[in-house]
Formats: C-alpha cells, sequence, structure tokens
C-alpha cells in the first residue's frame, strides 16, 4: 500500500478545515439553488408566453449564460465588473451572483422544457371536462410538468454543487483551496499527500451529491 | 318532432383561408343517436370541436337548451359539464388513477361528496368491465381499456349528450369492438349521443340517422338503411365505394 499521506488529515486541524472548505462550498451553491430555482420557475413560465419580445428578452439571456464557460462569467463578474463599475465584490459574493444567473438560465430552460412537453389534449380534455383554466393548471398541468421537472431539477442542484470548485480561480477559500494549501505546507515532511488529500476532496463532494443523484434516481423510478 | 336539445345554425369554420365549414345545420333531439361520416379531412372531428368550444368558430352559432355556446361564454364550464366528449387520442391524465381520473371533474367541478361520486364510478366501471382497474394507472391499461375508462370518465358527469371524436381509429383493430360495444350499450340506455366513426358496420348498425359531410357542409342525409343501401348523391356513393374491395379480374 503507497504512502498516501493520509496521515497528514490528522495533523492539527486540518480536517476540520477541509470541512470547513466544503462547508464554503455548500454555502455558495445552497443559496445559489436557493434564489435560482423559484426564479427559473417564473422565467421559465415566462418562457411559454406567446408575447415575442417577452421570450427574445429571456431568450437571448438563456443563450449568453449557456454559452458562457462559467469561469469567465465568473472571471467577469469578480475581475471585470468590479474595475469597471468600481464597486467592492466579495469572491463570495460573486460566485453566489454567478451561479444565480446560471442556475436561473437552467431552471427556466427545464421549466419551459417541462411546460411545453405536455401535451395540447391535456388541455383540451380538461377544458372538455368543465374544468377552468386555473383548475386545469393546477390538478393536471402542473403535476405533470413537476413530475417531469423534479429528477431534472435535482441533476441541476447536483452540477451547480461540482462547480463550485471553480471558485477557487477567484480566490474564495473553499473545500479545494483549504486542500491546496494542506498539501502545500506539507509537501516536504508528506509529499504524496497531494494524493490522498484530493481523494478526500473526492470523497467529500461525492457524500455531498450522491444521495442527491439517489433521490432524484428515485423519483424518476417512481414517477415514470 | 320533439324540440332539439342541440341545435347547430349557420356554422362557419375557417382555418385562415381555409374554409373547413360552411354553413353546417343540425340539430339533436335527446335520445337521437346520429353518426357522422365522410372522407378524411372533411371537418368531422372539427364539427365535434366546435360544439365543445375547443375550437373558436367565424360564424353561425351553436346552442344547448337555447344557450350559446362560445369561447366568451361566461358559463362555458358549465355547459361543457353538459357535454361529455371522448377524444381519438387516449387523453386519460398518466399521473392519476383510473379512479382519480374519473373522480377529478365531479369532486373538483361539480363538487359532489367523493363517497357519492366513488360509488357511481365504480358501478359505471363494473359496466364496462374494468372495475379491477380502479387503482391502476393508464400506462399499465390498453388501449382499448383506456378508452373505455376515457367513456366512464365522461359519463360520471351526468352529460346530456355524448360526442365521439373516432374513438376507435387509434386503436389495434381487436380491442374495436369492445369499446364500440360499450358505445352501443349506451345507445340501448337511450343516450343522446354524436359520432363521428370511420367504421360503417358500426354506423348501420347505432345511427338513427347518418349524416354524410363532405366538402365542409352535409351532403346527404338519412336513417341508416337507407344511406348505406341507396345512397342518393354520386359522392356518397364514391365515399361507401371505398369501403368495398373488389378484384379486376
Amino acid at each position: 500500500m503507497p504512502d498516501l499521506g493520509l496521515s497528514v488529515l490528522l495533523k492539527g486541524k486540518n480536517l476540520a478545515r477541509l470541512l470547513g472548505g466544503l462547508g464554503v462550498a455548500l454555502k455558495i451553491s445552497l443559496i445559489s439553488i436557493a434564489i435560482s430555482l423559484p426564479l427559473g420557475i417564473i422565467l421559465g413560465a415566462l418562457m411559454t408566453w406567446k408575447n415575442p419580445v417577452c421570450r427574445a428578452i429571456l431568450r437571448c439571456y438563456l443563450e449568453i449564460i449557456r454559452i458562457m464557460p462559467q469561469l469567465v462569467l465568473l472571471f467577469l463578474v469578480y475581475f471585470g465588473t468590479t474595475r469597471a463599475f468600481g464597486w467592492n465584490l466579495s469572491g463570495e459574493l460573486s460566485a453566489v451572483i454567478v451561479f444565480t444567473l446560471w442556475g436561473t438560465a437552467e431552471m427556466a430552460d427545464l421549466v419551459r422544457g417541462a411546460l411545453v412537453s405536455i401535451p395540447l389534449h391535456q388541455y383540451e380534455s380538461a377544458a372538455a371536462l368543465g374544468l377552468t383554466r386555473r383548475q386545469t393548471y393546477q390538478y393536471v398541468i402542473l403535476p405533470q410538468t413537476a413530475r417531469r421537472l423534479l429528477p431534472l431539477s435535482i441533476n441541476l442542484i447536483t452540477r451547480m454543487i461540482k462547480t463550485t470548485s471553480l471558485v477557487v480561480m477567484i480566490g474564495v477559500v473553499e473545500v479545494l483551496k483549504v486542500a491546496q494549501q494542506i498539501i502545500e505546507a506539507n509537501r516536504t515532511s508528506s509529499p504524496n499527500a497531494a494524493f490522498g488529500i484530493y481523494l478526500v476532496v473526492f470523497l467529500l463532494y461525492f457524500l455531498a451529491c450522491w444521495p442527491i443523484s439517489l433521490l432524484a434516481r428515485y423519483l424518476e423510478e417512481k414517477w415514470r | 318532432m320533439p324540440e332539439p336539445i342541440l341545435t347547430v345554425s349557420h356554422l362557419v369554420k375557417r382555418f385562415d383561408a381555409l374554409t373547413v365549414l360552411n354553413d353546417v345545420s343540425f340539430g339533436v333531439c335527446k335520445g337521437e343517436v346520429i353518426v357522422i361520416v365522410g372522407p378524411s379531412g372533411c371537418g368531422k372531428s372539427t364539427l365535434l370541436r366546435c360544439i365543445n368550444a375547443l375550437e373558436p368558430i367565424q360564424g353561425g352559432e351553436i346552442r344547448l337548451h337555447g344557450e350559446r355556446i362560445a369561447a366568451d361564454n361566461r358559463n362555458l364550464s358549465t355547459l361543457r359539464q353538459k357535454i361529455g366528449m371522448v377524444f381519438q387520442s387516449y387523453d386519460l391524465f398518466p399521473h392519476m388513477t383510473v379512479l382519480d381520473n374519473i373522480l377529478l371533474a365531479p369532486t373538483k367541478v361539480q363538487r359532489r361528496a367523493k363517497a357519492e361520486a366513488k360509488e357511481e364510478a365504480m358501478a359505471l366501471l363494473r359496466r364496462v368491465g374494468l372495475s379491477e382497474k380502479a387503482n391502476s394507472f393508464p400506462r399499465q391499461l390498453s388501449g382499448g381499456q383506456k378508452q373505455r375508462v376515457a367513456i366512464v370518465r365522461a359519463l360520471c358527469m351526468h352529460p346530456e349528450i355524448l360526442l365521439f371524436d373516432e374513438v376507435t381509429a387509434a386503436l389495434d383493430p381487436e380491442m374495436v369492438r369492445e369499446v364500440l360495444e360499450v358505445i352501443l350499450d349506451l345507445a340501448e340506455q337511450g343516450r343522446t349521443m354524436l359520432i363521428v366513426t370511420h367504421e360503417m358496420q358500426f354506423a348501420r348498425a347505432i345511427a338513427d340517422r347518418v349524416l354524410f359531410l363532405d366538402g365542409g357542409n352535409f351532403v346527404e342525409s338519412g336513417p341508416p338503411e337507407e344511406f348505406f343501401a341507396h345512397p342518393q348523391t354520386e359522392r356518397a356513393q364514391q365515399f361507401l365505394k371505398t369501403f368495398t374491395f373488389e378484384r379486376k379480374r
């Protein structure tokens, strides 16, 4: 068994610091998720409206955000806007802004897709039974949309959690950065630690995302 | 001649420049079974959809018991409750069990007590031979079973008139019969029905009156024996010929 340098974890407060870093990553992603899910639902519903202006604006927003790599977005907000507008954004706040913009766009597209995937005859047969517009949405359309949406949005949540590892590039000290610091500090005493520590980082991400993936798979099965 | 409960007068339906129904008029009396036949694309389904205000109309009017059926009528929901409709595509709500599909409108729209509605739903399901499927989901049913549930769902609203829009057109041949037998049973009970179908044998058996729709209006109408045995117009003769086969030797 090669030395993975796992002993470094037990030195000082290393493990606690690593968990603290995971906490930062989770905090950024959970705040962004909490804002972008409801916003995405609203925008997604708006995208199904027939108003061409509203649709064009939302389409532009969606395409721009989705074409741009998240890292570029982070740089743009953290380095670009702070220079251009002279305001002072912390790394964490920049990250929350970027992940909210991105999450909202992705969620809106999922909601739009789920809404338009409900066949027209579902609306018609509800209408033919005398259901009002509101009842049609309440009992027929939205429950079906939610069933299609839930597994997809849970996948989006795990993607958002994983992608927070990019914020290391704008100087936010989250789990990956803490790992780098620990590895650097022990470079001479324990040169193999890189493998062991990154393995632990992998495990931490896995433990954060796996239960969520399981939930998505369970719901997909249940609501097939 | 009794007073018709449903009257369609001078109905005009256009899709952009295309006129699908041109000055169509007819009436349906209580207990009458009318079958509408005609070539594909002649507007049979559109006519039924207009009667339920699923399609806006460009001229004329449709009245049920004297009340105008139109998208801008504030009583539209009440009127639609009196008109049961079964579609060609399986239109059950996939996220609900058979029983919930049937009970949704009676309990939420008509606000009837669930226990009473459920009792009626189960009795109707028994009548169409599907009581053991009450708690199944639509995806677990065959096409014929789904259509029978759709018929029960419409019946449970106590409609005064039933519209059937090619309900067997998407079914495998061996499932057509089980659905048509349910509709025949409804005719025996004296239900008022307006049926669009391509099943000519069935039309002949069930109809009190056959309406032949072609080119946007009724070309011929009459009792089924006359229409099928001695069609008066050339277009009806040609149409009926498409259902018989002869080998040229």
